[in-house]
């Protein structure tokens, strides 16, 4: 068992000269057997072991991760966090994902450094008002905090922002969303590992599962290189690769897979307390405790597995940010990177049960996984767990395609992702 | 900036591209009367391969509509071929 975390232990171990840290979780090779097996160890397959141990009593569970936690998409976004959505269905599960991030330190006992500074989404004209009246309109009904700011509200919550009414993306107002923010990606990722880890979960790095063990049409377990490994029941959350790791059992997703791109600035002093999008140009920007801007835009729009962005979409997501900040525009660019994100046609996500009986489906969340790390592993976990629906998982079943049941967030919320 | 084939114009910017779809996804036979998971595969189910695909796609300013084949890990393009021409052999 791993030692708690406080500030009484981290001052002893300051005195002791930081000599009595234990590892935070055990580095376990895989059994040969287990209830439950999680293919892919970003957020939301730590998350979903986390859960299963926790709140279900299913302990014989193991995380299979091919790289190192969340050095996927876990660690490539920009770290925000969010519920402003448009339809019931994606406010329940959104708003979940929301409230677990907001009591997550304490349960893990580990500092995500969450920080709810607020979002404010930046509209340019009064057509642009329009649908952000419509978007908070749906908010507060569906009881998320949403608040219609005129252009001197968003003037006090982003005071560095291109006011001048002749810019390019003249400000008219915004969204306010109080309860979003930030939290430390990593953290996440690792708060969930540790906190598994010590409920009895075999988190297992390096190992790729290449196919899957099928008796009688059933998923029974997954194929590794270290070996043949047995589960009653199989959840699948690797992103981008789940279609891949779908096809080796004969099934396709709705998923097109993209790369998105982000990028850190030089670090300054504070100047923005508060996460900015703006409608027009799809930038998004927030400081990071260290000083940087993080910062990032829509996708590339060339279906692309490869883990880096192109120039022409890179060069829009900068001059996106200067159009609103022109004051950042002597800062030196110190990082940039992608992930490969995958995308579904109505930019929702897909959990349920695949196609293939003890097969589970966490994915397709395509460019806004990281703010729903929590709901999607605690969803998954309840997929597993009793092989059957939650209520707030039920409309993402991959079935909504034959109904014609799309939750089309794209053009609902007018959030590209 | 990544350079695309465009049969008709030659190699041109990526910017002037517009990705349609994954390649040899022909439309369910027999239209209305197809089964609805049949249309439910065409209309929104993908392949999703990595590595080398063929995907068709259009390039802008002159409209032409082709398959190419890709390699969408290295981006390295293998070929483009005009979907116009080769119904017309």
């Amino acid at each position: 068992m791993p030692k708690r975390y406080s500030a009484l232990s981290l001052a002893v171990e300051g005195l002791r000269g930081h000599t009595g840290w234990a590892p935070a979780w055990r580095r376990p090779r895989p059994q040969p057997a287990y209830d439950a097996v999680i293919i892919g160890g970003g957020g939301h397959g730590l998350a979903a072991a986390y859960y299963l141990a926790k709140l279900h009593g299913i302990r014989r569970v193991a995380v299979l991760e091919r790289g190192w936690l969340g050095g996927g998409n876990t660690g490539r976004n920009t770290t925000v966090v969010r519920s402003n959505y448009f339809y019931p269905e994606s406010v329940a599960l959104y708003d979940l994902a929301l409230r677990l991030y907001e009591g997550l330190s304490r349960d893990l006992n580990y500092n995500i450094m969450l920080s709810q500074r607020g979002i404010i989404n930046v509209a340019h004209s009064d057509a642009e008002m329009e649908i952000c009246a419509r978007l908070a309109n749906a908010m507060q009904i569906n009881g998320v905090d949403a608040e219609l700011f005129g252009p001197e509200q968003v003037r006090r919550v982003a005071p560095a922002l291109n006011f001048d009414p002749q810019a390019r993306y003249p400000v008219f107002g915004g969204v306010w969303h109080a309860r979003g923010g930030t939290a430390r990606h990593d953290g996440v990722a690792w708060g969930y590992a540790r906190a598994a880890d010590a409920l009895g979960v075999d988190v297992i790095q390096n190992c790729a599962v290449e196919d899957f063990l099928i008796e009688g049409g059933v998923c029974k377990g997954v194929v590794t290189a270290e070996g043949t490994i047995r589960a009653e029941r199989v959840g699948l959350a690797a992103a981008s690769h789940s279609a891949t790791l779908a096809a080796k059992v004969g099934f396709e997703l709705p998923t097109r897979v993209y790369t998105l791109q982000a990028m850190v600035s030089e670090p300054v002093k504070p100047v923005l307390d508060t996460v900015v999008l703006t409608l027009g140009t799809g930038t998004y920007v927030s400081q990071s405790d260290k000083g940087e801007f993080v910062f990032g835009g829509g996708l590339d729009r060339i279906t692309s597995f490869a883990q880096r962005g192109n120039p022409p979409v890179h060069e829009f997501i900068v001059a996106g940010l200067l159009d609103a900040f022109p004051g950042f525009g002597q800062l030196k660019l110190m990082r940039q990177w992608a992930g490969i994100v995958d995308v579904v046609p109505d930019s929702s996500p897909l959990i349920g049960p695949s196609p293939v009986p003890g097969l589970f489906l966490n994915c397709g969340w395509g460019t806004g996984g990281f703010k729903a790390i929590p709901a999607g592993g605690w969803l998954l976990a309840h997929l597993l767990a009793k092989g059957e629906h939650h209520p707030i998982s039920r409309p993402f079943d991959l079935d909504r395609f034959a109904r014609g049941a799309l939750i089309d967030e794209a053009a609902g919320s007018g959030i590209a992702h | 900036m990544q350079l695309f084939p465009c049969p008709y114009c030659g190699t041109r910017d990526e910017t002037e591209f517009r990705f349609l779809g994954e390649a040899d996804t022909p439309r369910p036979a027999g239209g209305a009367a197809a089964a609805i998971a049949a249309w439910t595969r065409y209309l929104y189910f993908h392949r999703n391969r990595k590595g080398r695909v063929a995907e068709i796609w259009s390039h802008a300013p002159c409209g032409e509509t082709f398959r190419m084949e890709r390699n969408n890990v290295t981006h390295v393009v293998y070929a483009s071929a005009s979907l116009r021409k080769e119904r017309a052999q």
